[in-house]
């Protein structure tokens, strides 16, 4: 019994895992790649999630849709919903320098919020959708799990695949070359906007789909089901920590700090009540703590952003923005 | 509606909650204009602030308008100290990283007011504060207190920007910073003075901002969108822009809810960021662009 609620528990974890990494390397696409700074992370990530409910639950009174279509149709769906809210707010604020996108995005991740909140007839308000058909979910308990897992890591997977392929292809050399020297990527003929404005789209529908991927393996979302500014800030220190600019790092990031995280909160739930609150902000002050230790101390990340050709010159060239 | 109506319930509160944001957009403009980066934990040091205010209050059982000072002294102190051990190691790196780094702050000031004073709502004084009445206008005089107290900081401020030799070097290193350096300005104080001259004024707008509502320990992070619509409003790096641009997204928001579900509030300041961006980025009195 006792095994069998610890191989459940790293399934679990697995699962978090692989769809943590999936947001690392929609972030990696924006930040990674092109620079770009979003900190509405958990906005992208709720379109996502609820885009997928509406379209792949049964029809349901008293609200939107339930469409009851099959669940691939609602993850693509959740990807379009995203970059199509991604869209406005990159056509805006990328004119700019980054910290415009940054205030935005903070932005938008609160407008998402108010409209979850407010909006029973989308969303269904504080009570959210349930009923979400889960891919391979009438099996066993067990089997289930494992089957979503493999599925959560087939997703991964062929989003990593995808997004290492545009790293060394003209494209990802095309947006370092934006990200690191924008005034020479402009003299060479790119469109800086409009490059920046892709990869802020790909990045979002990324995030949209791990928002769906969250929602089908709970069979539910609410709006409280994820604390928007903690969970846009475990992505951050995932990517950082793990190395921006390597999709490699992105995933080993997600593991390592999820991996953090989540132990973290087994500690802090044995304390005894009157201390267990107060643990659960101390967990968030350390994240932001170990933010700032890596930003000092290993800003490059445990796997760091691979140079290619002379390391000391392609070195010192990015150091010079 | 009668006029009378739609001042007493939708200006006045406009005016008072325009004048909080006030008090920080000039604190972010400054920052903006300065250092050149947008400081995303200034919501929170705002909440620090207030919540400061609050342990003299109980500690010394003092009016909170005494306390104010205290709080002003030592949250200007908190962000020197801030930039000191998280910024200024950053300053050769791409200025984005620090915006980063800011956000990482604003999580771990959030965290630590959670931790000493708590996640429920608390409030300066208890009961209720019946407003007089002004040939029909009704004023709490705590509103007037908020008005005031923003004009009396912020001409002082822009007093000390534009007469003292300080406030100069900050000018000029806005204007641009790489011959402000030439001409021998020393760049550590310049960025010690912003940052005290931005801390302070963050406690003050978390502080009007516990007095006029109530103090929670997330008020400063959704104060932090108003604030920055307020300064990318009124121009970046105008002090006067910034208090012009916080009156009016003060003013939008009450006055959005005759229109739009009050619900969506808190959207207005994002539609007119937005719309800025759009129309207009220099914002009102022509400030910069970064």
């Amino acid at each position: 019994m006792e095994f069998l609620g610890l191989v459940n528990y790293a399934l679990f974890m697995a699962i978090f895992i692989g769809i943590y990494a999936l947001l690392a390397l929609g972030l990696n696409i924006q930040w990674g790649f092109a620079g770009l700074f979003n900190a509405g992370i958990a906005g992208f990530f709720a379109v996502g999630a609820y885009t997928s409910a509406i379209i792949s639950t049964p029809p349901a009174d008293g609200r939107f849709g339930g469409f009851d279509l099959h669940f691939v149709l609602g993850w693509i769906g959740a990807m379009l919903a995203a970059a199509l809210v991604a869209w406005p707010i990159g056509k805006i604020c990328l004119r700019f320098r980054s910290d415009y996108l940054a205030i935005a995005s903070i932005g938008i991740a609160e407008i998402i919020r108010l409209v979850i909140k407010s909006e029973p007839v989308l969303t269904n308000g504080a009570r959210g959708i349930s009923n979400i058909p889960r891919p391979a979910g009438d099996i066993g308990y067990m089997e289930s799990q494992v089957a979503y897992l493999i599925i959560v890591l087939a997703v991964l997977i062929a989003a990593y695949v995808l997004v290492e392929r545009q790293f060394n292809a003209p494209w990802g050399r095309m947006m370092r070359a934006i990200r690191d020297n924008e005034d020479a990527a402009k003299a060479m003929g790119k469109d800086v906007e409009f490059r920046r404005l892709e990869a802020f789209i790909f990045g979002a529908a990324l995030m949209g789909l791990g928002g769906a991927l969250f929602a089908h393996f709970n069979r539910a979302i609410t709006p409280e089901a994820i604390d928007p500014m903690v969970a846009t800030f475990l992505v951050w220190i995932m990517l950082i920590l793990g190395g921006s600019g390597n999709n490699r790092g992105a995933i080993l990031g997600a593991a390592v700090v999820w991996i953090i995280w989540s132990v973290s909160e087994i500690a802090t739930d044995r304390l005894p009540h009157e201390y267990a609150v107060q643990a659960k902000y101390i967990r968030l002050f350390l994240i932001g703590l170990m933010l700032q230790l890596v930003l000092r101390f290993r800003p490059e990340g445990l796997l760091p952003e691979p140079l290619r050709g002379d390391q000391r010159t392609a070195k010192t060239g990015a150091d010079q923005n | 509606m009668e006029l009378l109506e739609l001042l007493n319930f939708y200006v006045i509160p406009g005016i008072v909650l325009g004048s909080i944001y006030a008090l920080g957009a000039v604190g972010i403009t400054l920052i903006f204009a300065i250092l050149r980066y947008a400081h995303l934990a200034h919501g929170d040091l705002a909440t620090l602030g207030a919540f400061i205010a609050l342990a003299v209050v109980t500690a010394l059982g003092v009016s909170p308008l005494v306390a104010l000072p205290v709080a002003i002294i030592a949250t200007a102190a908190v962000a020197v100290g801030i930039d000191k051990v998280f910024y200024e190691h950053l300053r050769e790196r791409p200025k984005i990283v620090t915006v980063m780094a800011s956000l990482g702050i604003a999580l771990m000031v959030r965290s630590v007011v959670q931790v000493v004073w708590g996640v429920d709502t608390q409030t300066y004084t208890r009961g209720i504060v019946r407003p007089e009445d002004y040939f029909g206008l009704r004023i709490r005089d705590r509103e007037l207190y908020t008005v005031a107290a923003m004009l009396l900081l912020v001409g002082g401020l822009q007093l000390f920007l534009t007469r003292s030799k300080w406030g100069k070097a900050m000018r000029a290193m806005s204007d641009n910073p790489n011959l402000a350096l030439l001409s021998g300005i020393d760049n550590k104080k310049v960025v010690m003075l912003t940052w005290i001259i931005a801390g302070g004024l963050c406690a003050a707008s978390g502080f009007f901002l516990g007095l006029n509502t109530e103090l929670k320990s997330m008020m400063g992070w959704h104060m932090l969108l108003p604030m920055f619509a307020a300064a990318i409003l009124g121009g970046v790096g105008r002090v006067e822009g910034a208090v012009l641009g916080g009156l009016i997204v003060g003013i939008a928001e009450e006055l959005s809810v005759l229109v739009i579900p009050s619900e969506y509030k808190a959207a207005m300041a994002f539609a007119i960021l937005l719309f800025m961006l759009l129309v207009r980025p220099t914002g009102l009195l022509k400030g910069k662009v970064l």
